[in-house]
């Protein structure tokens, strides 16, 4: 069959079973766009392109299919780059296209010409620049497949205009073949034999469940090895929804604003079993003060994860689809009730030093979170954005569904939820999906609710709204003397701006007023956005200062008895 | 210590931006690098010198494995090799210090590959420090320009734990299993 370069694309992208793309037309794609009327695929008008990386993210991580991006060249391509580092550093699988300048005039800086290959060279799994069309089967065949397996992430196909113009005799490959590209083995039996002994052994053992859990769809399985082992887990805050956070042997997020018993627990542990998590120092904390009195065993798909940031004392590399099923029956069955005894006693001290055990008639913003819980009991895809309502929403709602939260950890970009949301909704259109923001990121992509009413998404906008960018605020309070330089931030009245665009709006100044507007967006159809005034200058507790041991915390000077502790 | 790294990647454009930015990205230091063709059609081979620590260099080996163009990368430092240098000098070389130099180049098995009015080409093919001596004996003649290819290393024939005469790069050293750890041995 005879197609143009852009046919081969659609049709490429049909046959990989995607139906969604989210994009913005521009003069270097609009051979793709004008061939894109042909195919059964959804098209997303986004209002900005890093929305639209943002949005194929979101939809990534709450399905689990690759999420497909589009935009133009130059201002549109670059427009990507935060998305795609986003994208790249939670190992998401994305696959962007981009528009290029046509191929005889590349490198003359031409009208809208960037060369994005280089520019996102360190940010994408892998990317190509097409200027022929009959490259492209194989480039898209090889994309998806290098987007998705191993450790997933972002690729991008920049195709210069004249290969979208192009006729070709269309076959698409049934196999890729990458000599360089290779996938962990699945024959790892001396390693998981050596795992089962270290495990086995310990007394106090703990598993961190990191973001792998999720992307391997091994849920089931972390809960049949933590069960059979009597072995406690710490999530990171992408594990979070690896585990119910309800189940008894969960103890939460740990790491700088982790559960305090879950930080404990990792201190004191003779035995640490990471599963597909990487380490990252927002939750270990300085490497040499990371669980001083464990052994460690880091099991990751990606070898380059290894030692990288903490040194393993055994390593296992390997899909954790491969890995737990054969680990799990050579775990013993022990008893480790003194070990989780002394868990619940840390727990139960964590209980007492929660702000929520507290009267207080102020509208804070832990209590808006634990509402949204009650209201939903745990069944919506949560999406943070990034800073203090990242934390409160990953301390305070209680997290049952899988893939139940959608947030930006490694890159912490700001301005993510509103877009990833978008996504998410868009891939699981039956589901409950909340947006938790700050009133600082939400602005940052605030346009995107001309998307949300155009494509008709209910999503649920929740705004913890201090008048700060509160995170930075948070740290001039603590480590720059309170000088609050750059963070005091005004903004619109966002029930208004909401109505603008077409969706319901409402402002909440007081505590009483929470219950009845959360039910009250829970009863709409439609979207619905409720901005909550909350206490200015309350802070995310527990917290470990930069540069200390994680059991190093600073409490709620509201809790503890005589102010901060430590 | 010093560490020589051998990869194999395909010849394509962009590989060996994606290879010497990935050095940059990572905050590796490289010493010296040198690429050129393999025997394989379609396949560079380049040779990478640095100096760092072991858990620095099995990133750098790791990360390079992962570059989807790079199909293979071997640590050689611990095998025997053959390793050379070429470089072109070009010093300095009245009438009355043109025989001193000549002498020089004798002794180091080096060649005069141009004589001009006031200096002479030097070509030099060896060991670095081999290299570095001629470079060091010459400078007071003056040195007006200088090229150096940095290090290529070859493992010796039969020196091969794999057997396979020689040729290096049928190691599976990219793969994951056979990545060398840090860890200690798990005790038993």
């Amino acid at each position: 069959m005879k197609l143009t370069g852009a046919q081969v694309v659609w049709e490429s992208l049909v046959r990989e079973g995607v139906e969604t793309v989210f994009g913005v037309p521009g003069g270097a794609v609009l051979p793709l766009y004008h061939a894109l009327a042909e195919y059964p695929l959804h098209h997303v008008l986004v209002r900005h392109e890093q929305a639209a990386a943002h949005a194929a993210d979101g939809y990534a991580r709450a399905t689990g299919k690759v999420g497909v991006c589009i935009a133009t060249s130059g201002p549109g391509a670059t427009n990507l780059v935060t998305g795609l580092a986003t994208a790249y550093m939670d190992s998401s699988p994305v696959v962007a296209f981009t528009g290029q300048v046509p191929s005889p005039v590349i490198g003359t800086d031409a009208f809208q010409e960037v060369h994005i290959t280089g520019i996102t060279l360190p940010i994408t799994k892998h990317n190509y620049l097409v200027t022929h069309a009959q490259e492209l089967p194989t480039v898209i065949k090889e994309a998806f497949y290098i987007a998705r397996t191993g450790r997933p992430g972002p690729v991008l196909i920049d195709i210069s205009k004249d290969a979208q113009i192009a006729e070709i005799e269309y076959a698409y490959p049934d196999e890729v073949h990458l000599p360089g590209y290779r996938l962990p083995a699945s024959d790892f039996s001396p390693q998981i034999q050596a795992a089962a002994r270290m495990l086995n052994e310990a007394q106090r053992p703990v598993i961190i469940a990191g973001h792998g859990v999720i992307l391997s769809g091994t849920e089931d399985r972390l809960v049949e090895l933590a069960e059979k082992g009597h072995i406690p887990v710490v999530v990171t805050l992408l594990g979070i929804g690896a585990m119910p956070d309800e189940h008894p042997l969960c103890l939460g997020m740990g790491g700088m604003h982790g559960q305090g018993h879950a930080n404990m627990a990792l201190s004191e542990a003779d035995l640490i079993l990471s599963l597909g998590s990487r380490f990252d120092d927002r939750f270990t904390g300085p490497p040499s003060t990371f669980a001083p009195r464990a052994r460690i065993i880091h099991v990751d798909v990606d070898p380059a994860e290894i030692g990288k940031n903490v040194p393993a004392d055994l390593a296992v590399v390997g899909d954790l689809k491969d890995v737990l099923p054969a680990l799990t029956p050579l775990v013993e069955a022990r008893d480790r009730s003194a070990w989780l005894s002394c868990i619940r006693e840390w727990r139960e001290e964590s209980a007492q030093l929660d702000i929520l055990a507290q009267e207080t008639d102020d509208l804070i913003p832990q209590y808006v979170v634990r509402q949204i819980w009650h209201a939903t009991q745990g069944n919506a895809i949560m999406v943070s954005d990034v800073g203090q309502n990242q934390m409160w929403e990953a301390q305070y709602f209680v997290h049952r569904r899988r893939r139940g939260l959608i947030s930006s950890g490694g890159l912490g970009t700001m301005g993510f939820a509103l877009p990833a949301a978008i996504g998410a909704q868009i891939g699981c259109r039956g589901e409950r999906v909340w947006v938790i923001a700050g009133d600082g990121g939400f602005q940052m992509n605030i346009q995107e609710l001309a998307t949300v009413v155009q494509e008709q998404v209910p999503l649920k906008i929740a705004i913890l709204n201090n008048g700060y960018l509160g995170m930075v605020r948070q740290w001039q309070e603590f480590f720059f003397e309170r000088r609050y330089s750059g963070s005091r931030l005004s903004g619109p009245d966002f029930a208004q701006v909401a109505r603008a665009y077409g969706i319901p709006g409402l402002t909440i100044r007081e505590k009483s007023e929470v219950v009845p507007a959360i039910a009250q967006a829970m009863a709409s159809d439609g979207p619905m956005l409720l901005d909550f005034h909350i206490v200015p200058e309350e802070n995310v507790y527990p917290m470990v200062a930069p540069g200390s041991a994680i059991h190093n915390m600073i409490r709620h000077p509201g809790t503890v008895r005589g102010g901060k502790e430590e | 210590m010093k560490h020589t790294l051998i990869a194999l990647m395909e010849d394509k454009p962009g590989v060996l931006n994606r290879v010497s930015s990935l050095f940059y990205r990572r905050n590796y230091n490289i010493e010296s690098l040198s690429v050129g063709h393999s025997e394989i059609p379609g396949i560079s081979r380049m040779t990478i010198v640095l100096e760092g620590e072991d858990r620095i260099v099995e990133q750098v080996v790791k990360q390079l494995s992962k570059l989807i163009n790079v199909t293979h990368v071997l640590d050689v430092s611990d095998k025997p090799t053959v390793v050379r240098e070429l470089a072109l000098i070009k010093v300095k070389a009245a009438s009355r210090t043109r025989s001193e130099i000549a002498e020089l180049v004798r002794i180091f098995r080096a060649r005069i590959v141009d004589v001009g009015a006031t200096s002479l080409t030097i070509e030099i093919t060896g060991p670095e420090d081999r290299v570095n001596s001629l470079v060091g004996l010459l400078r007071p003649f003056g040195i007006e320009e200088m090229a150096r290819t940095g290090r290529v290393v070859m493992v010796r024939s039969g020196e091969n734990d794999d057997g396979n005469n020689g040729k290096v790069y049928s190691s599976q050293t990219a793969m994951p299993q056979s990545v060398p750890l840090m860890a200690q041995e798990v005790p038993m």
